[in-house]
């Protein structure tokens, strides 16, 4: 048998040519020929072409991304870390025997689909703890929501800009923009453009979920896990229900793929039967065992804030910022968000003091993560310190969202922040006795601000609160093991 | 010239008495610091412990690799230390008797990390490492290990 070998590690100086021998010297005793290259420090030598043509079967053992992997689209494929090519080289080269003997991929593999860059990428490597895998899963899902939250969260801010916070009100009930555009208006365009960033909002908790299963169980996982997130979206879940269906529609799938069937099934595994299966589950499992409760959940904390419309001001401030971060968009936060428009209708100084602390506490979270993506770039990886750019001018607009990529990628030690820092900027919005009578526009409405420089200081101080708990517990020592492998397989320079 | 001084005699401890990664990883570039090889240890150390926080650098056969690219490094130098107790290099085979400290410069070029990488190879090779098991003095360490390097 014919093999060719890529070997890279985030150094370069080490492990890349320990795995090379290993794998050498393994291939030889199983008397294959085997050409290996080493992607290290020492300048890697591209192979000659026409011993990829002749290969019987390609290994990747590489905690980097291989370069131009492109050029071994279509072969069969074992893909694994240095350390196992080095401790067991022998398991490695008998991986690729049957990786050969199962022939070319049938399944477009990441690397096969042979779209130049490469095609779809995840960034899991197997060999790594379940805290790490599980940082990388989020990661996957994460980056690609990033580009919908910017898309979205851009355009609705600039509807907000153009056409003010009334713009929400620009189509009337029970028709649609279509009905009511018109090219000469500029309110039209606004109203047209808060129409499209609704839209493609609407695909953030689907894309998460579906992202996050295909990370951890490939193509046959995307289908459990946008149907996943598209019924969290339905029962009002957030983009923690949409986490919860990713995670569970890619463990599922993983699940039946271990599975031994009957060779004539296996073609229709990843078509038909996986994702038949899997969505059902997912599906059943989002509607009836968490749709329920969730009902219970808002009808209950509805309840609950109206039960505290005569309590101390500032403590209400400070609960309605922490429910207004916990979920951003999910079930919480719109109880709060509600309990407040509710309360505009009124008029009365009380529900106006408690509209303007709600919008300072759905603005802190992005501007606080856009603070620290800022000033500690290091502790984020490279779609988050790019998320932490549009970030600035979401959090502005009041589009909470813009925190979802930070809080969906490492929600334990995001969302605590957040929550804190809101809490301060709402219970200081209390304090200071601003006002709002406009349910939307982050500092477009500054104007209608009763109290607006006191707002502004209430608003940065949760701001820098945010970004304050947030560095120390991001540096903690596993955070940072688990940054640098991520770092690591970004291809980043070491 | 490097391929002559990618390690010598005073680089090479054959009772490491450390008995913990950290401590084990100070004392050896600490001769590196007095070999002149590393100038700001604790710079040095700080570099090395980052890319070991990626992922522990044992491997399994009874190795620990710890190595960085650091700016702190003057030329491409290799520590080794024998450690007859075996200290835990995070290989999921148990402890490391052989401990291989790699200092590459920053922006080496790539005949100096030709030498490492040959080094690398060696690593793994059951020969190379029954000699460094067997050996009684330093010096013929140092000897041997620079000729099994040398491009030939």
């Amino acid at each position: 048998m014919k093999l060719v070998a890529v070997t890279s590690c985030p150094t370069g100086i080490a492990h890349t040519y320990m795995a090379a021998e290993s794998l050498e010297q393994s291939a030889q005793a199983a008397g294959h020929e085997i050409t290996v290259e080493t992607q290290g420090s020492a300048g890697s030598e591209p192979m000659d072409p026409s011993l990829i043509a002749e290969a019987d079967a390609v290994i990747f053992a590489a905690d980097v991304e291989v370069q131009n992997r492109q050029r071994f689209a279509g072969k069969p494929l074992v893909q694994t870390g240095v350390k196992t090519a080095i401790n067991d080289g022998p398991g490695v080269i008998a991986q690729a025997e049957a990786a050969f003997a199962a022939g070319p991929p049938a399944e477009t593999s990441p690397s096969a689909a042979g779209t130049g860059g490469g095609g779809m990428a995840t960034k899991v490597t197997s060999d790594a703890g379940l805290g790490t895998r599980l940082r990388q899963w989020l990661m996957t899902g994460v980056s690609y929501v990033i580009p919908f939250v910017a898309a979205g969260g851009l355009l609705i801010a600039l509807a907000f800009a153009l056409g003010g916070y009334e713009i929400t009100d620009y189509v009337p009930e029970g028709s649609t923009i279509v009905d009511v555009f018109e090219w000469g208006s500029l309110d039209s365009w606004a109203a047209l453009m808060l129409a499209i960033g609704g839209t493609a909002f609407g695909f953030l908790v689907p894309v998460l979920a579906g992202f996050i299963a295909y990370a951890m169980a490939d193509r046959p996982a995307l289908v459990p896990g946008f149907v996943g997130g598209a019924v969290a979206v339905e029962v009002g879940a957030g983009f923690i229900g949409g986490l919860a269906a990713g995670l569970l529609a890619g463990a599922i799938v993983m699940g039946i793929k271990r599975w031994q069937v009957p060779k004539a099934l296996r073609g229709v595994m990843p078509v038909v039967v996986i994702p038949l299966l899997s969505t059902l589950v997912v599906g059943v499992v989002m509607f009836v065992v968490l749709g329920a409760p969730l009902a219970a959940l808002t009808e209950g904390l509805t309840e609950w804030l109206n039960g505290l419309s005569g309590a101390n001001a500032v403590l209400l401030g400070i609960l309605l910022g922490l429910m207004m971060a916990f979920d951003m968009g999910g079930p919480v936060n719109k109880v709060a968000y509600a309990f407040a428009v509710a309360g505009l209708s009124t008029g009365t100084e009380a529900s106006l003091q408690i509209m303007a602390a709600v919008m300072a506490a759905g603005m802190t979270p992005p501007l606080g993560l856009a603070l620290a993506s800022t000033i500690r770039k290091r502790l984020f990886t490279e779609p988050e310190q790019e998320a932490g750019r549009t970030a600035w001018l979401l959090g502005a607009s009041f589009i909470t969202e813009g925190a979802i990529p930070f809080a969906a990628g490492d929600p334990l030690r995001v969302i605590p922040s957040i929550m804190t820092g809101s809490a301060v900027a709402g219970g200081l919005s209390m304090l200071f006795g601003c006002t709002l009578r406009a349910p939307h526009g982050g500092i477009f409405v500054i104007p209608l601000v009763g109290n607006p420089l006191l707002y502004l200081v209430a608003i940065a101080a949760g701001a820098v609160v945010t970004a304050a708990l947030v560095i120390p517990l991001k540096s903690t020592k596993r955070a940072l093991q688990q940054e640098a492998v991520l770092q690591a397989q970004e291809g980043a320079p070491v | 010239m490097s391929d002559q001084t990618l390690i010598t005699a005073d680089l090479v401890d054959l009772d490491l008495a450390a008995t913990e990664r950290g401590a084990a990883t100070r004392s050896l570039a600490e001769r590196l610091a007095a070999a002149g090889r590393v100038t700001d240890l604790e710079g040095f150390l700080a570099d090395v412990a980052a890319r070991e926080a990626q992922m522990p650098t044992g491997i399994e056969g009874g190795i620990g690799i710890p190595h960085c690219r650091s700016v702190h490094v003057t030329e491409p130098t290799l520590g080794f230390g024998r450690s007859n107790g075996g200290i835990d290099w995070g290989a999921s085979d148990g402890p490391a008797t052989l401990i291989f400290l790699i200092a590459a410069p920053e922006g080496g070029g790539s005949e100096h990390m030709k030498i490492l990488a040959a080094l690398a190879r060696r690593l793994i090779r059951q020969d190379f490492k029954d000699r460094l098991h067997a050996a009684t003095d330093p010096a013929d360490v140092a000897d041997y290990i620079r000729q099994e390097v040398t491009p030939k």
